[in-house]
């Protein structure tokens, strides 16, 4: 087991009465890093959570933090601490006992208690808050609280379960940057779990998308937005065209009818694949000037851009612009060849498919829950 | 006619419930402070009833029956109470509800046949000790009240902060001591409060539990077949003057607590 592997799950399978929460889950966390879960609800990512934390055992497979197998550890007695997602602090203490429960169980020293506690209230920004009672605090106080009572314990990796989900936007936002501005600080592995693509890109160093208890895709923000493996995480991160279409041979594509040049390379001559085109990496210019033509049937102003859909003939086509174009008018559509993006087809079941039985995997854990409690 | 009436029932309706609740309260207290062998007649104003009640020793004797065995059953079922439903509230859905059940039945379970089979009970097995015996039924009857009490403050309280405790250290044994149990507290008070004024109201399971031990209820039951001395209506009154000052007491702390937190809510809203 390589050095700088801090926690790896190997085949982990979790089994609630015959329904797979999680199906032979490979993965390993790097000393140090931002690994973001992202899943939709009942993907799975909770679960594999509860397991690294100490909560929940996995029917199948083994956990190794530091090397060292943990299946058995009870939460207790790993260096692990978790920052829930409704906060789960103590209302019966003020914020410094908050804080300092983890250390006085420990039998630190009061001063040092004192001095630490004090050092971790100032990275989360509540400095002279600690007499303050926790329903004297406002929601995005509470969170920062429950992270300092968490890190004060400087644990080996900090676990977060959807920590900003229950803030308004713009506390979330801000929260984001506060989130990786104290990851960076302390140094600690942070394993973080959301359904928020954005969040996800925004903070991590590593993202793991998950469905249905497997995991579709790892890698960068970079990786995952811009190369997705498959279909589910096509849509799941950002907004898509997903296109069927057939890889002619090496940077040659074909959909709809028409060759395009694109700069995937690795598949059968005609493997029937997904062709994923990013709404904002496809340009809209004047008549003529390029080989697809269409029609605008639909502007929406978003903001920053105008989300605005081209019905070219067989299909239509979701185009980011900051150009005004009106409705009604007829236009090319220009595709360069590294807008295209070629993803295999899933092999078993339709990924569109999946997405609507996650509904159902929702309520199936949300069962379990209720149960456990 | 009829809106006069509507009118007068709007304006005097809750002083008639209230004079309803306390009119033989009133008179209770009234007539401990005269000294006469019967309450149909008004003998003038006396403090004689009290000086009487204070020289009688077998009262005395009662009363602390009484507060001791509500005091100690109130907190031995207040502990054992509180460890059960913890205990039936982490069970699995099915089981809980049906141990919840059973552990609630007693509650509607007619006092006399509970204190007729305490008594049948205690003498099968030749248990004699008069005092104990009390205690034991006293402890018995009080435990689904505290654990009715405690059992919604529970299902209030979020799984999370027993295993936040965990995730910070504590082994379970220690989460349930510093976590949970502060977190259901009040729930644990109002049982302890509850389960107090059940075992010093009691009469019907004492009366058959026990013997040859008497609580207040008992030694009042026993002298007032000869007529209600006015000694006792003074015990009454003072009862009743103790038990309402608790009950100010408490509403005036809660009052006093609603209002800081309120304060604190504004000031957090004005920021």
């Amino acid at each position: 087991m390589e050095s700088n592997h801090l926690i790896e799950l190997v085949n982990v399978t979790k089994e609630y009465s015959g329904e797979k929460a999680l199906d032979n889950i490979n993965l390993y966390i790097r000393n140090g890093e931002f690994l973001t879960l992202l899943g939709p609800s009942g993907c799975g990512k909770t679960t594999m959570l509860r397991i690294i934390a100490g909560f929940t055992m996995p029917t199948n497979g083994d956990v190794y933090l530091d090397g060292k197998r943990v299946n058995e550890v009870p939460p207790y007695k790993r260096r692990v601490n978790t920052v829930f997602q409704k906060y789960a602090l103590f209302t019966h203490l003020n914020v410094f006992d908050n804080v300092a429960f983890g250390l006085k169980l420990k039998k630190v020293g009061k001063k040092e208690i004192q001095r630490r506690v004090e050092s971790i209230l100032e990275l989360v920004n509540l400095k002279g808050y600690e007499r303050r009672w926790i329903d004297q605090l406002s929601g995005g106080q509470q969170q920062r609280v429950a992270i300092a009572r968490a890190l004060v314990n400087d644990p080996e990796v900090l676990l977060l379960d959807e920590p900003l989900s229950a803030l308004d936007k713009k506390l979330r936002k801000d929260m984001q940057v506060e989130l990786k501005r104290m990851q960076q600080a302390v140094g600690i592995t942070f394993v973080y779990v959301t359904h928020d693509q954005e969040e996800a890109l925004t903070m991590s160093d590593t993202v793991v998308v998950m469905n249905e208890g497997k995991i579709q895709q790892i890698g960068t923000p970079q990786d995952i937005y811009n190369e997705p493996k498959n279909k589910f995480v096509a849509q799941f991160i950002g907004e898509s065209n997903i296109i069927d279409g057939v890889m002619l041979q090496d940077y040659l594509v074909s959909f709809k009818g028409s060759a395009y040049q694109c700069v995937d390379t690795g598949f059968e001559p005609n493997e029937p694949v997904d062709v994923v085109i990013r709404p904002e990496d496809v340009d809209i210019v004047p008549l003529g000037s390029a080989p697809l033509t269409g029609v605008i049937t639909d502007v929406v102003f978003m903001g920053v851009h105008y989300a605005i859909t081209v019905n070219c003939n067989e299909f239509s086509l979701m185009v980011h612009t900051t150009d005004y174009v009106p409705v009604g008018e007829h236009v090319s559509v220009q595709i360069l060849p590294d807008a295209i993006h070629v993803m295999k087809k899933p092999k078993t079941l339709d990924e569109s498919e999946a997405i609507e039985a996650t509904q159902e995997m929702k309520a199936i854990e949300e069962g379990m829950d209720a149960e456990e409690q | 006619m009829v809106k006069r009436l509507a009118n007068f029932l709007k304006h005097s309706y809750l002083g008639l419930v209230l004079l309803f609740m306390y009119a033989p309260i009133a008179i209770l207290i009234l007539f401990s402070f005269t000294d006469s062998r019967t309450m149909s007649k008004w003998q003038g104003w006396s403090l004689g009833a009290y000086e009487k009640l204070f020289a009688d020793g077998a009262v005395w004797v009662a009363v602390k029956n009484s507060v001791s065995i509500a005091l100690i059953s109130a907190t031995v079922a207040t502990i054992i109470g509180t460890f059960a439903a913890i205990g039936i509230y982490s069970m699995k859905k099915r089981r809980r509800m049906v141990i919840e059940n059973i552990t609630q039945l007693p509650m509607v379970n007619p006092d006399l046949v509970t204190g007729i089979s305490f008594m049948l009970l205690f003498t099968a097995i030749g248990f004699t000790s008069g005092y104990l015996r009390m205690l034991i039924a006293h402890i018995t009857f009080n435990l689904p009240y505290v654990i009715f009490s405690v059992m919604p403050r529970l299902r209030q309280s979020s799984n999370r902060l027993y295993e936040a405790a965990l995730d910070l250290g504590c082994t379970p044994m220690k989460a349930l001591t510093k976590v949970v149990i502060p977190d259901i507290m009040p729930g644990i008070i109002s049982g302890f409060i509850l389960a107090f004024t059940l075992s010093i109201d009691d009469f019907v399971i004492s009366w058959f539990a026990a013997e040859g031990v008497q609580n207040i209820s008992i030694y009042v039951y026993s002298i007032a077949r000869r007529g209600i001395p006015s000694h006792i209506n003074a015990l009454s009154a003072l009862m009743f003057v103790v038990v309402a000052a608790l009950l100010v007491i408490v509403n005036l702390r809660s009052i006093k607590q609603e209002r800081e937190a309120e304060a604190q809510a504004n000031k957090l809203r004005s920021k």
